[in-house]
């Protein structure tokens, strides 16, 4: 065994004690700082001869390099060492819970969320959104839509009045939506497509009705829209919001003042368990009134019925969304109960669009 | 609207079964509301002869009985009517029926002890009246095994339609039965009416008493005296189908009246001639006068109401009820039957504001045919000459019958271009024709005449209607509606709609429930919100809590939170974005969206936690909420102004008001003032925002959508504090702006990172600290110029707020 293997066994065993930083770095400096065993032997190699160089250079430099790697993959060992041990301490308690974030806290109201809906299928097939206000003149809402004063068909509908003013008018609150209809026709040219939501009043309170509630009116005006072309929108309309692949549709021969001809729409479905289901079934459901606008009506707009035609429907927005959403009364709608609001509403950034499907 | 199949087949000749009755009558518009068929709902039950009758063993008051239900097999049957004898017929139920009268489905049971297989039943078991004393006891003669529906005529369904106020003519089951026939289901019976040849003298003339323009009130009234009649009760047939229908018989007369109120759509009333003192007059009521009428009641009546009274006063309302001290009975013995038209509008009106709802208002305030009032008068006398004897009068007519009659100028083309489809014109013609409509000509263009029952019918669409409610809106192929070219691209919604939808999807993100509140409110609520005026308030409110339409959302939020605080969820959140009024008119209705938080229902969330308990909400969670509001809908807030203070509900001093100018304001947030809490009885901590949307500015129009391009700085920007030392009363936000205002070119941002009073600041002083961020632009600054900056924003803090830097 030569010096040189005694030196590196003894090196070796020292860095494979070292069982620290400190203790590790002892032993590099010991064998390679400036006066360490092995920088001393390096300085050896000046003063030899080239042939005893060649020999022993080799031998020196290699056991250099062998105790340099020691001390590294040593360090590395040791580092790691020290890391498992930091994160061994290192504990949380992750079950601890964490507060809700806003964005699972919030809530978007049925009636928002489907208008919504009903807003993106409508768009769709070229439809833009018409507003009125709730408080109306009797002309809007009554006489400009062919309910002539006295007729019975006004007292179908409960109206809110406010105080008559200096000239004995009264205002009401609008029984329908359908005075939008005639604010647009009075405002715009034809081609008219339409829909205006928006909230509608009668006076009337029970299980099912509500003094305030809400509807959606749609409006198509141009010279060839017929009642086929009304029923290929309402049946695109309600395959779509009740996102089924086909729903069965029944139009009923009906009577409003301000359509002729006029029907009324039901929907096929099933009721088992009590859990309506679209698209299936034996049972007919109501949904929503329409008709072709009333030639009276064009002509209160300044419209010639024989060359100016269209259609008109109107339907419960509160109503479908019980229909869709298995809401089963309408007065907790309006209640604010926080309870009801979070199971029955949707998450903020359930944002309804044809893209991603009406709903996730 | 009700009539039995029976009855209906005395009008039309069909051997349709009631299922296409049924669906037929909806599918032309007279949609089914319901159907009551006994003979289904009744089919288990037979008629049982009851062969012994015997002593239960176990119990007094049970006997056990054999009964034969038509098979010939005895069954035993436990019953516990004290009527049950041996030999009595009686009606019988085997095991699996359902009993209405006592909602059970039977089965073979053992009653104390001895096994009963059915049951025998009473009136009130089957659902019919409420004689409890028995089991039916039938007649001896009654067929053993006949099913009792058959046995006791109930087997004539009921149908109820839901009649839409256009349809006067299907106020009667003569026209419901034409309906049909258009729509092929049989053929509409017409019988031949001869009139009626009166005897002797007519009554006397009646007298229509009214102005001129009041003439159409009763334009036409005929009269009849049937002398020496016998008034019974009317026979059988007559009675089942009223009492099917749910009216109850009264006397024969009567009953002539209702039996052709429906089944002609024609009301009639009948006087007993002996109490009616001179003649009759037909006028307006006077103030004062009242009737006593046939339902029992006293009505007092004014001018408005149409009367016909005779030297007594009043004796009847015109088309609506009769009175009591004129009607007819057992004794009468001459009879007056009027058969007369009236006013569709007056009818309504005198109807309504009586509260007085009869089969003849029903029919009169829609439209009654004008030219069946003297066919119908003689069609009730010759009810009455069946039933009751007598001779008839000649009838004594008033007034003129109105015009009724339409020319319609119709293009068979009309109901292509209204309705899709073609049909051809021979079936377009039948239809019309069947239903009753002449029409006259052969070419395109055709004229259409209308029947007098038909007043609903004025012009070609009218026609079109007709056409396809009969051929059935079904065959209407659906028709893709063509893309609006011109549309495509464009937005769909107006701005306004745009960031309604957006402020609700932004605060929700916040952790804010949407609520949807009445748009009224209590009055005393709306007062305290700036509303409250007069041209707001309901003049017939549905409850005194719902009168005036809101000026705010806020009072809605805050009782509506109140309320689930009360429920035990005190720490809530809820917004509203929806319609507020100012005034009646469309321009005073405003879009605003509108927050509340309450208790610790803070941004972060509320109530204790771990980490640490949320603190109770305060002013700058609703600031917080109405500017991420303001950022979700993309205001640029560079020029918004946060002032002290705020509409008279908020706290003063814990308020600020939201705007771009002194004369654009858009909204307010801050704490609920206390008085206002006072008021609404409302506990713990409230804040609350509202902005009115339409009132905030909108983003000019730019003629391109490329945004300004982006500079950046290679260059680390540095920070500085400052501790500046000022006026407690000086807002921080002026110590902002002064240091904002020193440098404009480096500074990017101010952040306020300390407020302190106490130890180390004077009396009446705060400490306001904010750390500067300095972005070098063209080059790393040198010391002396950072010295120079933060010289500058010393002095110009200290210039605009007094203060001084803190030692």
């Amino acid at each position: 065994m030569t010096d040189l293997d005694t030196l590196e066994g003894d090196l070796l065993g020292q860095v494979g004690s070292a069982s620290d930083e400190a203790s590790l770095d002892a032993v590099r400096v010991a064998a390679l700082g400036k006066k360490g065993s092995i920088s001393e032997l390096l300085k050896t190699l000046g003063g030899m001869t080239p042939e005893e160089r060649k020999e022993r250079g080799p031998l020196i430099n290699g056991l250099r390099d062998r105790v340099q790697g020691a001390i590294a993959t040593r360090r590395e060992a040791l580092a790691e060492a020290a890391l498992e041990a930091r994160l061994s301490a290192e504990r949380i308690d992750i079950t601890l819970p964490v507060r809700d974030a806003p964005e699972s806290r919030g809530r978007i109201h049925p009636i928002s969320q489907v208008m919504d809906e009903i807003t993106a299928i409508f768009a769709d097939m070229g439809f833009s959104v018409a507003e009125g206000p709730d408080i109306e003149t009797d002309d809007y809402n009554f006489t400009a839509l062919n309910f002539p004063p006295g007729h019975p068909a006004r007292e179908m509908h409960d109206t809110f009045f406010l105080a008559p003013d200096h000239n004995g008018q009264r205002k009401v609150l609008r029984t329908h939506t359908s005075p939008v209809q005639i604010r647009t026709m009075r405002s715009q040219e034809p081609p008219i497509r339409v829909i205006c939501p928006g909230r509608t009043y009668r006076h009337d309170s029970d299980q099912t009705h509500t003094p305030m509630f809400h509807q959606v009116e749609g409006l198509v005006i141009d010279k060839t829209a017929t009642i086929a072309n009304l029923k290929w929108v309402l049946e695109e309309f309600c395959r779509t919001f009740f996102e089924v692949d086909a729903v069965k549709m029944r139009f009923r021969p009906s009577f409003f003042p301000f359509t002729e001809p006029s029907a009324e729409v039901d929907i096929q479905c099933s009721r088992k368990g009590g859990e309506i289901r679209f698209g299936e079934g034996t049972d007919w459901l109501e949904i929503l009134g329409c008709g072709m606008v009333h030639p009276n009506v064009l002509r209160n707009c300044g419209y010639d019925p024989d060359f100016v035609q269209g259609f008109a429907f109107g339907m419960g927005i509160d109503r479908i969304a019980m229909l869709k959403y298995g809401t089963p009364d309408l007065r907790p709608f309006f209640e604010a109960d926080v309870r009801w609001l979070e199971h029955y509403g949707f998450r903020p950034l359930d944002i309804p669009s044809l893209v991603a499907g009406l709903t996730s | 609207m009700k009539f039995t199949l029976s009855w209906l087949k005395e009008h039309l000749d069909t051997e349709a079964p009631l299922d296409t009755v049924s669906e037929t009558l909806t599918r032309i518009g007279l949609e089914v509301e319901g159907i009551e068929d006994k003979a289904a709902a009744l089919a288990p039950y037979v008629v049982a002869h009851v062969l012994t009758a015997e002593q239960h063993p176990n119990a007094d008051r049970l006997r056990v009985c054999t009964v034969d239900a038509g098979d010939g097999q005895p069954l035993q049957v436990v019953c516990g009517a004290p009527n049950a004898r041996a030999g009595m017929k009686s009606v019988f139920a085997p095991p699996g029926t359902y009993v209405p009268g006592k909602n059970i489905t039977l089965s073979v049971g053992s009653i104390r002890g001895v096994e009963s297989r059915g049951m025998l039943c009473s009136g009130a078991e089957l659902g019919l009246g409420d004689d409890h004393d028995g089991i039916l006891d039938l007649p001896a003669d009654a067929p053993t095994g006949q099913p009792y529906a058959l046995y006791a005529k109930l087997d004539d369904p009921v149908i109820e339609i839901n009649l839409t106020p256009n349809r006067p003519d299907c106020t009667s089951i003569h026209g419901i039965a034409r309906d049909l026939a258009a729509a092929g289901v049989g053929t509409l019976k017409r019988e031949a009416m001869p009139p009626v040849r009166g005897e002797g003298d007519g009554p006397l003339p009646v007298a229509l008493e009214f102005e001129p323009a009041d003439k159409g009130l009763c334009p036409y009234f005929a009269l009849r005296l049937v002398r020496g009649v016998k008034n019974g009760p009317s026979p059988e047939w007559m009675q089942a189908r009223l009492r099917a229908i749910g009216l109850r018989p009264i006397n024969a007369l009567v009953d002539i009246t209702n039996y052709l109120t429906f089944d002609r759509g024609r009301p009639l009333h009948v006087f007993d001639a002996a109490k009616v003192k001179g003649a009759l007059t037909v006028r307006r009521a006077r103030d004062g006068e009242s009737l006593k009428a046939l339902d029992g009641k006293t009505y007092a009546l004014d001018d408005g109401i149409v009367v016909i009274a005779d030297e007594n006063g009043p004796e009847s309302i015109g088309g609506i009820i009769g009175g009591e001290a004129s009607g007819c009975d057992a004794e009468t013995v001459d009879v007056l039957i009027e058969s007369a038209l009236w006013d569709p509008v007056n009818i309504a009106q005198s109807g309504r504001r009586l509260g007085i709802i009869t089969d003849a208002r029903y029919r009169f305030e829609r439209g009654v045919d004008p030219v069946f009032a003297l066919p119908g008068l003689d069609l009730a006398t010759r009810l009455v000459l069946d039933i009751c004897g007598g001779t008839p009068s000649p009838a004594s007519i008033t007034g003129d019958l109105p015009e009724t009659e339409r020319v319609i100028d119709f293009p068979w083309t009309e109901t292509r271009r209204l309705a899709g489809i073609e049909l051809s014109r021979a079936e377009m013609k039948v239809t019309l024709e069947t239903l009753g409509f002449h029409v006259a000509g052969a070419g395109d263009r055709v004229k259409v005449l209308t029947p007098s029952w038909r007043p609903d019918v004025e012009g070609k669409a009218d026609l079109v209607e007709e056409i396809i409610r009969i051929a059935g809106l079904d065959r209407i192929e659906p028709k893709p509606l063509s893309r609006n070219d011109e549309s495509i691209g464009k937005a769909v919604l107006t701005p306004l709609q745009k960031r309604t939808r957006v402020a609700k999807r932004a605060l929700a993100t916040r952790g804010l429930v949407e609520a949807v509140t009445w748009s009224f409110i209590p009055h005393d609520d709306a007062v305290l919100f700036g509303g409250g005026k007069p041209d707001l308030a309901l003049a017939n409110p549905i409850a005194a809590d719902l009168s005036d339409m809101r000026p705010s959302l806020v009072p809605g939020l805050l009782r509506a939170a109140q309320r689930n605080a009360d429920r035990g969820y005190g720490d809530v959140a809820l917004f509203e974005v929806g319609q507020c009024f100012e005034t009646d008119q469309p321009e005073g209705q405003s879009i605003r969206a509108t927050a509340i938080r309450r208790g610790t229902a803070r941004h972060e969330g509320a109530g204790r936690h771990w980490e640490g308990a949320a603190a109770p909400v305060d002013a700058f969670e609703a600031k917080a909420d109405a500017l991420a509001l303001l950022t979700a809908l993309g205001v640029p807030t560079g020029g918004l102004q946060i002032v002290a203070g705020g509409p008279g509900w908020l706290h003063p001093g814990r308020s600020g008001t939201m705007q771009f100018g002194p004369k654009n304001q858009i909204g307010y947030f801050g704490e609920i003032h206390p008085r206002v809490m006072k008021a609404l009885d409302l506990k713990g901590t409230l804040v609350a925002f509202e902005i009115t949307l339409d009132a905030v500015p909108l983003p000019k129009h730019r003629p391109t959508k490329v945004k300004p391009a982006l500079a950046l700085s290679d260059f680390q920007p540095i920070s500085r504090d400052f501790a500046f030392v000022v006026g407690r009363d000086v807002a921080a936000g002026d110590v902002v702006k002064a240091a904002q205002a020193a440098e404009r070119k480096l500074i990017a941002g101010i952040d306020v990172f300390d407020i302190y009073e106490g130890a180390g600041i004077p009396e009446g002083a705060k400490s306001v600290a904010i750390a500067v961020r300095l972005q070098p632009v063209e080059r790393t600054l040198t010391d002396a110029e950072i010295e120079a900056v933060t010289g500058k924003i010393v002095a110009e803090v200290a210039r605009k707020t007094g203060a001084t830097l803190r030692g």
